[in-house]
C-alpha cells in the first residue's frame, strides 16, 4: 500500500524550499568534488599521453637548465643550444636503445601572428625514422615530405586550423623569407604536436644555416634498463639528459601542491553540505515530534524510525549527488578550461576524465558521508517516546 | 480476540501514577481499580486534571504506572514494579491498540488512503489486505480516498484518524477527547460511528471526553475526579 520509501519522499516534500536548497547543496559539492577527482585522474592520464605521444622516452640536448629543457620538449622554446648530429651514431650503437632520431627545433618571430606576432615553432624531423616514432600519427591530408631535402612541410591540427592552410598551400616561414608547400595536414592528437609545424631535418638546416640539431629523441628498447642507459649517456660532452619520468614526476610535485589545495576546499564543500542535511533533517524530525509519537502508537519501532528518517537523508543525498554527477558531465569541458588557467602545465586532452566508474564512487563517497550525518537526527527520531511527544502538543 | 473466558479485556488494580515536579510530587492517578469487558463502550469524564487521560494512557500501554497492575486479556502486563521499555510497549500496543486523537495527526503529504494504510508500513497483521477501502467505505469516504488531509473537514479528518486506528484491527480503541477539535454536528457524526463501531462489530472502545453528550454514548460512564474513578 505505502511503502517507508514513499513515507520519506513525500515528507521531503512538505518543506520544498528547504528539501530544494539542502539538494542544490548537495549536487554543489558533488559537482566539485567528482571533478576534482576526475581531475585528478584525467591530469596524470593527459600527462602520460602527451608524453607517451613524444614518441621517445628520454631526449638528450646540449646542456643548460632542465627545466628550460622539459619547456623545450613540451612547448617548444627560444635560446636553444645546439649538438653535433654524429651523436646519433653514438647513441644508435648501445644495447638498450630500440630507435633514436634526431630533432632541430627552430622558433622565428611572426609579425603576423596574433596581436602584435609570436613565436612560429618548427620542427625539423628525421623523414626515416621520425614517422616510426609516431605510428600514431593519422593524416587529415596528404601524408609526409616527399624527401629529405624537400621544401614541404606537415602541419599539426591546430596550426593548419589557425593558418587556415590546405594541403597544396603555401607557407612563408617568417624572418627567413622561404616558402614551403603543405603536404601533410595531421589529424588532432590532443598533444603539443597539434600546434607544430613539421619540415624536413635537412631542409630546416639549410634554411636556418645550422648543420646541428638541438635534440635526439631516444627510444628504449622494451625491459632495458633506461637507468643505466641514462647513466651511459651523461657520459658524453656537454649533454644532458632528460628522462620524462623525471619531467613528469617535476610536473607532478608542480601540481600536487594545486590539488591538495583544491581537494581541501571540496572537503570543506562537502563537510558544509552534510551539515546543511543535519540541519535539514535535524528540523524536519524536531517539527515533527508529535507526528513522529503518533508513528510509535501505530506500531512503529524505534528502529523502524530511524529507518524513515534514514531514508530521507538517503534520497537528499543520493538526488543531491546524481544530480552534480550529471552536472560534472556535462559541464566537464567548462571544468577544464576553469582547471587550465589555474595550472602551471597543462597537458593537451581531456583534463577532467569522468567516466561512469568514477562517478559511481563519487555518488558512493557522498551517499555514505550523507548517512553518516543522518545518524544523529535518525537517532533521535528513534527516541522519541509516544507520550511525551503528545503532551509536548 | 485477546479475553479471558469470562470476557475481561482489560483489568486495572491500584493503578497509580505519580509525576514528579519540582520538589514536589503530583498524585495524577491514585489507586484506580476498573474491569473492561471485551464489548464495552466505556466513556471517561471529569474536569481538567481529574487523570482521565492518565488513565487512558496507562490502560493503553503508552506509559507506565508508578505502582499497580494492568492484565490484557489475562496476561500481565504491568505489576510488581516492572518497568516496560518503549519497545516493549510498542509491541503490546501494536497487537491491541488502535488510537485517535483531538488533533487527528494525519500526514499533510499523503493522500487518506495512504494516512490509512500507514500503519501497515510499519507492521501489519495477518489478513487485513483490502482493510483500508473497506473501512473508509464503512466510514463513508470512499469519496474522498485520493484527497489530502487539507481538501476535506475536520469530521472527514477524524474519520480518516478512525480507520487508521482500525486497520491493524485492533482489539481495544482509545480515543482521547475525539470530537476536541469538532463543532456539534461533527461531534454528533463522530459519536455515531463510534457507537455504530461498538454495536455492530463489537468493537471495546475506551474514550475520554469533556462532551457529556458523547460520554452519554457509551454504555458505561466513569468520572473521573482527583485521580480516582467513580463509577456512575
Amino acid at each position: 500500500m505505502i511503502s517507508g520509501f514513499q513515507i520519506a519522499y513525500k515528507n521531503l516534500l512538505r518543506k520544498k524550499s528547504r528539501t530544494l536548497l539542502t539538494l542544490v547543496g548537495i549536487m554543489l559539492s558533488s559537482w566539485v568534488l567528482v571533478s576534482l577527482l576526475g581531475f585528478n585522474r584525467g591530469y596524470e592520464s593527459a600527462l602520460n599521453r602527451d608524453i607517451d605521444n613524444m614518441g621517445y622516452q628520454l631526449m638528450v640536448m646540449a646542456k643548460g637548465c632542465p627545466y628550460e629543457a622539459a619547456t623545450m620538449m613540451l612547448q617548444g622554446g627560444t635560446g636553444l643550444r645546439y649538438i653535433e648530429q654524429s651523436m646519433v651514431d653514438s647513441i644508435v650503437i648501445r644495447p638498450e636503445v630500440d630507435k633514436v632520431t634526431p630533432i632541430l627545433m627552430q622558433a622565428f618571430f611572426d609579425p603576423d601572428k596574433g596581436d602584435g606576432g609570436g613565436i612560429a615553432g618548427y620542427f625539423g624531423v628525421d623523414l626515416t625514422t621520425f614517422p616510426t616514432m609516431k605510428p600514431f600519427f593519422r593524416f587529415r591530408q596528404g601524408g609526409w615530405f616527399h624527401d629529405e631535402q624537400a621544401t614541404e612541410a606537415v602541419m599539426g591540427f591546430e596550426a593548419a586550423e589557425l593558418e587556415q592552410r590546405e594541403v597544396g598551400d603555401m607557407i612563408l616561414v617568417p624572418e627567413k623569407n622561404v616558402q614551403l608547400k603543405v603536404v601533410g595536414i595531421l589529424e588532432r592528437t590532443g598533444t603539443q604536436d597539434d600546434g607544430t609545424i613539421f619540415v624536413p631535418l635537412k631542409t630546416l638546416q639549410r634554411i636556418s644555416g645550422i648543420d646541428k640539431i638541438t635534440t635526439i629523441g631516444i627510444k628504449v628498447k622494451k625491459d632495458a634498463d633506461s637507468a643505466k642507459l641514462e647513466a651511459a649517456l651523461y657520459q658524453l660532452p656537454d649533454v644532458q639528459v632528460v628522462s620524462f619520468t623525471q619531467v613528469k614526476q617535476t610536473i607532478m610535485k608542480l601540481v600536487a601542491t594545486a590539488r591538495v589545495m583544491v581537494l581541501s576546499i571540496a572537503i570543506i564543500a562537502l563537510l558544509i553540505a552534510m551539515v546543511g542535511v543535519v540541519n535539514t533533517i535535524l528540523m524536519s524530525v524536531l517539527e515533527r515530534l508529535q507526528e513522529i509519537g503518533i508513528l510509535k502508537t501505530m506500531g512503529a519501532m524505534p528502529g523502524d524510525i530511524f529507518r524513515l528518517v534514514w531514508t530521507e537523508t538517503l534520497i537528499l543525498c543520493f538526488s543531491g549527488g546524481v544530480a552534480g554527477i550529471g552536472l560534472a558531465f556535462v559541464f566537464a569541458r567548462l571544468s577544464d578550461i576553469l582547471v587550465r588557467r589555474v595550472l602551471p602545465y597543462a597537458p593537451g586532452g581531456e583534463l577532467v576524465a569522468i567516466d561512469l566508474k568514477l562517478a559511481l564512487l563519487t555518488l558512493a563517497v557522498i551517499v555514505v558521508v550523507g548517512l553518516l550525518s543522518g545518524i544523529y537526527p535518525a537517532w533521535k527520531a528513534g527516541r522519541v517516546r509516544p507520550l511525551e511527544s503528545i503532551r509536548g502538543e | 480476540m485477546m479475553t479471558t473466558e469470562s470476557g475481561v479485556s482489560l483489568e486495572a488494580r491500584g493503578l497509580t501514577r505519580v509525576y514528579r515536579r519540582g520538589s514536589e510530587d503530583i498524585r495524577a492517578l491514585d489507586g484506580v481499580s476498573l474491569q473492561i469487558r471485551r464489548g464495552e463502550f466505556v466513556s471517561f469524564m471529569g474536569p481538567s486534571g481529574s487523570g482521565k487521560t492518565t488513565l487512558v494512557n496507562l490502560l493503553g500501554c503508552l506509559d507506565n504506572p508508578t505502582s499497580g497492575e494492568l492484565e490484557l486479556a489475562g496476561r500481565s502486563i504491568f505489576g510488581g514494579g516492572r518497568i516496560l521499555s518503549e519497545r516493549e510497549l510498542t509491541r503490546i500496543r501494536r497487537e491491541v491498540f488502535g488510537y485517535i486523537f483531538q488533533n487527528f495527526y494525519l500526514i499533510p503529504t499523503l493522500t487518506v488512503r495512504e494516512n490509512v494504510a500507514l500503519p501497515l508500513a510499519f507492521y501489519r497483521k495477518p489478513g487485513v489486505d483490502g482493510e483500508v477501502e473497506r473501512l473508509l467505505g464503512l466510514l463513508g469516504m470512499e469519496h474522498r480516498l485520493d484527497h489530502l488531509p487539507g481538501q476535506i473537514s475536520g469530521g472527514e479528518m477524524q474519520r480518516v484518524a478512525i480507520a487508521r486506528a482500525l486497520v491493524n484491527r485492533p482489539e481495544i480503541l482509545l480515543a482521547d477527547e475525539p470530537t476536541g477539535n469538532l463543532d456539534t454536528k461533527r461531534s454528533e457524526e463522530i459519536g455515531e460511528v463510534l457507537q455504530e463501531l461498538n454495536k455492530s462489530a463489537g468493537l471495546t472502545i475506551v474514550m475520554v471526553s469533556h462532551n457529556p453528550n458523547l460520554a452519554r454514548l457509551g454504555g458505561r460512564l466513569i468520572e473521573m475526579r482527583d485521580g480516582r474513578a467513580y463509577e456512575s
